[in-house]
């Protein structure tokens, strides 16, 4: 019931700004903000309550809070919800990432309530599809988020925001059916014909089959892999988030991103281990390859989101690499693959906060001076000291430095998966140089040397001229307008620089003290592991 | 003898379409003694005639399934959902053509013909007998071909024409295929063809299977006999063209499904395999021609060929799976709300034909268009509307049938037609500036323009919000749909 209330109380409040127009914006602000927070309370006490048991680690048994009822009773489709340690870690960085985007988005100047409304929209459609342990459920809040997300796109994007959106739409709407056509696989594969993840996962259907097997996997692979975005399916990637509003793309990246990944964990690996064995290596293979041209394709970009959207490709290829490493169950031992399904779980975590917080920080450029492109800026440690330090923290965080979250999620994606597949592995780590190379690269561009900042003439179309109480951003954006070629732009606003350090410092914790998630990931990878090796 | 007990429980049987009946004479009779202002009591007479008759036709579905009148009428799952979905979705019809009809001279024929015609999509449902199919088919095709025509311009008389040829061409070729079928087994009764036309000669079989289904495309709309479907939506009230498009396929589709099912279940000839290449036909043709529609209403007609592609697909594999009677109660009702859906978004701004004004006319009412997104992302299948219910059903069975390619390609069509309802969506969603829209000087707005009651103004919002939630919610409760459907 707890995890009802959980996942449908954005949902509501987002009703109750829909039926309310002559909300102001502040109000609706503040609706957003109060229903995110009252989530993450939420999440924040089931997590407290949870008890990540030993024997019964989730997947198959021990799965809390759960709720069945049946939905469509002629497939045996249920609304089946409950929480393991593989989905509250990620049902918590949901409620963590979209409270930070409430924060960040106080004074969203255009068309707040519904903007609030579709985020609430979206964070019930996340959570959902964290939560669900019912194929088809599972299929309806993974459809939900890209409707949300698409309208958020198309809608409150710049740049070229309607072809983006379509082109995220068609694309993740093509894996989205690809997926429905493997879950109808399992159905009719199943000896219980039903839709029942736990039940599906407990008796594994397709076993005497292995053609079938290895189609069916190929349909959920293939939709994961668009959502994921692995290569080659990355290509809508970099367009949705260059064309998204910041917490659009924090959003994207930090939550939808992970729905693929957490998709394989949930659904390939436990119901086709057969399947999963046997095609490992191209799930190692096809990793390894998204990290090497995730990160060259970054090297190469002349826009700071572009290439942060290209590092994302990069770092879901180490999720990968985990995952496809933890079914090669010949090649390891059971310790080993452990570790790297660990290592795979934790970076999906580690990169949902560092990656969240990048983007927002793009949001800084953009409402300053309409431009992500490296040579349109430059020297911004001397005007805006509070942003350079947290891009430099989040960027550092991302390539991995020990300290933060990544180095303990691709330290373990390593260690596990360098016994399996050694040189797959070995370029992988090469990976991260180049990441390194590119972070401090981009760094470099940003904030050193004498100070760029573009000429902000053009910025005024998009500053509205409404009297609305938004104001402090587009203000400072509407007098840059006025002044031109250029003032002295302004430094992190208190809205802006709370999320953003929020979500550093929790990227920090993890990085020090990586027990606290460890504690809850690693039954559950352990029975992952298991019931691959089956 | 207990002829007279006999035959009275069979008349008892036949209450719905009794009552489709009575409100269909009754309206016409109260309507030669109203004063042209108050026809809103036929109206309510029609109304109250529609959910009476869905009401019993619930009732009548916890019943067993039989055959009343020597086996002429079938009583069972399929007919009742269709008894249902028909008798509703007329009730929501009439609610909205009454918007742009009141006042009309020709107000009471309007909803007397349209009842008619719904009668003669639920005798196509329930018909056991290929003779009373081909009456049913007259009864759904004759009234609807002056329901085409009755605003009575230039676009609407050239629909009609091309409506009505087409309609008695296929009419002709429905006569021959049952005269084949008489010819090959002696009878006309579906019991007597199953049982006599596994030893009937080929070539008499196909004349008689192609033909038969000629009939049932036509009424459905099916691909190749669609071509009726875009100039007939385009040409009427957007009212009138939700009834055309929504209720005749509801029948069709069961006759359909009735005929793979029954007659022509263990033919030599692979009927299923036709039936799924019409369906690919539809949904594929249906998507590719609506690809370059800017006008509102003939995309939305040739989203309903795509759509009875779908449709389609649970016909392929009737009998020859269990899961293939829910799927066609959950798709049968949620495209019928849907679709009327959609078309009554489009009456709300009957006067906008193309897109971009349609988008331009809403700018102002966010909720409209909140009600257009549901509908459309709906008629995409776009959980959790009914007719994701409805796509998740059809394709299991299909697939449980044998016909995974065809759950492929059904796929592969829906992520297209996502493409087209998306170029409505994004307009009218998204603020971007639209050039001003053309005047549309045609002469076809008189019937449209002469909505001058308040009422007129709020039936076809209210609609379209109704059925949007309506959609969400049978995509929710499908499970309690089904256990109404299927006790």
């Amino acid at each position: 019931m707890l995890l009802t209330v959980v996942i449908f109380l954005p949902l509501a409040a987002a009703g109750v700004l829909l039926a309310m127009p002559r909300l102001s914006g502040r109000a609706a602000a503040a609706v957003w903000l109060a229903a995110s927070s009252a989530d993450l309370a939420l999440i924040g006490w089931m997590w407290w309550r949870y008890d990540p048991g030993s024997d019964a680690a989730g997947l198959v048994d021990g799965i809390a809070y759960e709720v069945d009822v049946p939905w469509i009773p002629t497939v045996d489709a249920g609304y089946h919800v409950g929480v393991d340690g593989l989905s509250l870690p990620l049902l918590a960085l949901t409620a963590v990432l979209f409270l930070a985007c409430a924060v960040w988005s106080l004074r969203e100047p255009d068309r707040p309530r519904t903007y609030a409304a579709l985020f609430l929209f979206l964070q019930t459609a996340c959570l959902g599809t964290f939560a669900a342990l019912d194929l088809i459920l599972f299929f309806v809040f993974f459809d939900l988020t890209i409707v949300g997300m698409y309208f958020i796109i198309a809608g409150w994007g710049h740049g070229n925001a309607r072809r983006s959106a379509l082109k995220f739409f068609l694309y993740t709407f093509v894996g989205s059916l690809a997926l429905l056509v493997g879950f109808i696989g399992l159905f009719l594969g199943s000896d219980d014909r039903t839709f029942d993840m736990v039940t599906l996962a407990k008796n594994p259907p397709l076993t005497e089959s292995p053609v079938a097997a290895g189609l069916v996997l190929l349909a959920i692979g293939l939709g994961l892999a668009v959502k994921t975005p692995l290569f080659p399916f990355h290509t809508w990637l970099p367009d949705a988030h260059t064309d998204a509003p910041a917490a659009g793309s924090a959003i994207l990246a930090g939550v939808l991103l992970k729905l693929g990944t957490y998709g394989f964990v949930r659904i390939a690996m436990p119901i086709l281990p057969d399947a999963w064995r046997r095609w490992a290596m191209v799930a190692v293979v096809v990793g390894v390859v998204s990290v090497l041209w995730g990160a060259f394709v970054a090297l190469a970009q002349t826009d700071l989101k572009r290439m942060i959207a290209y590092t994302s490709v990069n770092h879901m290829g180490y999720v990968l690499l985990g995952l496809g490493a933890a079914g090669l169950v010949g090649q390891a031992d059971d310790e080993a693959r452990t570790i790297a399904t660990v290592g795979a779980l934790y970076q999906m975590v580690s990169h949902g906060l560092l990656t969240g917080a990048l983007f927002l920080l793009t949001g800084w450029l953009w409402s300053r001076g309409r431009t992500y492109a490296f040579d349109r800026w430059g020297g911004l440690a001397r005007p805006a000291p509070v942003f350079a330090a947290a891009l430099a923290v989040a960027a550092f965080g991302s390539l991995g430095l020990p300290g933060f979250s990544g180095f303990v999620a691709e330290f373990q994606i390593f260690t596990g998966a360098l016994q399996a597949a050694p040189v797959a592995t070995v370029l992988a780590v090469a990976g991260i140089l180049v990441t390194a190379g590119l972070f401090l690269l981009a760094l470099q561009r940003l904030l050193t040397g004498a100070t760029v900042e573009p000429a902000t003439g053009h910025g005024a179309d998009h500053a509205p001229t409404r009297t609305a109480p938004h104001a402090v951003a587009s203000a400072a954006t509407a007098t840059a307008a006025r002044t031109p070629p250029r003032v002295r732009t302004e430094d992190l606003h208190g809205h802006e620089l709370l999320p953003v350090a929020a979500l550093l410092a929790l990227a920090l914790i993890l990085g020090l003290l990586p027990g606290v998630l460890l504690d809850v990931f690693e039954p559950a990878a352990r029975m992952v592991t298991q019931l691959v090796a089956r | 003898m207990n002829d007279m007990t006999g035959a009275g429980d069979d008349a008892l049987a036949l209450l719905p379409e009794l009552l489709l009946l009575i409100g269909a004479v009754g309206g016409l009779l109260l309507g030669l003694w109203t004063p042209q202002h108050r026809q809103w009591r036929v109206r309510v007479v029609v109304l109250v005639a529609c959910v009476a008759s869905a009401v019993t036709a619930a009732v009548g579905l916890a019943g067993e399934d039989r055959r009343v009148f020597e086996d002429l009428w079938v009583i069972d799952t399929t007919t009742g959902v269709v008894r249902i979905t028909v008798a509703l979705a007329v009730a929501v019809a009439v609610w909205l053509v009454s918007a742009s009809l009141s006042g009309h001279p020709r107000e009471t024929e309007a909803y007397v013909l349209m009842l008619l015609g719904a009668l003669g999509a639920v005798a196509l449902a329930a018909s056991a007998d290929v003779l009373l199919l081909v009456a049913a088919y007259l009864l759904a095709s004759v009234p609807l071909y002056a329901l085409a025509g009755y605003t009575k311009d230039a676009r609407a008389t050239e629909a009609t024409l091309k409506y009505y040829l087409m309609g008695a061409f296929a009419g002709v070729l429905l006569l021959v295929g049952a005269a084949a079928l008489v010819l090959a087994a002696g009878s006309t009764g579906y019991a007597d063809l199953a049982a006599a036309l596994p030893e009937a000669p080929a070539p008499l079989l196909a004349i008689a299977v192609l033909g038969v289904f000629a009939g049932v495309a036509f009424k459905a709309g099916a691909v190749p006999l669609h071509f009726w479907v875009p100039d007939v939506t385009a040409g009427t009230a957007p009212a009138m063209a939700a009834y055309i498009t929504t209720i005749p396929k509801l029948g069709a589709v069961a006759a359909a499904f009735r005929l793979v099912d029954e007659p022509f279940a263990d033919v030599p000839l692979d009927v299923p395999l036709l039936v799924a290449v019409v369906a690919a036909l539809s949904m594929t043709l249906g998507n590719l021609a609506a690809f370059a529609q800017t006008e509102v209403l003939r995309l939305l007609a040739y989203s309903t060929v795509s759509q009875v592609g779908y449709l389609f697909m649970v016909v392929a594999v009737a009998g020859r799976t269990e899961l293939a009677v829910p799927a066609l109660a959950v798709y049968l009702a949620g495209y019928a709300l849907t679709n009327l859906g959609a078309f009554a978004a489009a009456a709300v701004l009957g006067h906008a034909r193309s897109i971009e004004e349609w988008a331009a006319a809403a700018r102002r009412r966010r909720a409209l268009v909140v009600g257009l997104v549901v509908c459309l992302l709906g008629l995409v299948g776009t959980p959790p509307t009914a007719v994701f219910v409805g796509k998740l059903a059809v394709f299991t069975a299909a697939w449980d049938g044998g016909l995974a390619w065809l759950v492929v390609l059904a796929a592969v069509n829906t992520v297209a037609s996502l493409f087209y309802y998306l170029r409505w969506i994004a307009p009218a969603t998204v603020a971007v500036p639209t050039g001003s829209p053309a005047a549309d000087g045609s002469g076809g707005h008189e019937v449209r323009t002469m909505t001058t009651r308040e009422q007129a103004l709020t039936a076809p919002p209210v609609t379209v919000h109704a059925l949007a939630a309506a959609s969400l919610i049978l995509g929710v409760g499908s499970g309690a749909w089904l256990a109404v459907a299927l006790p």
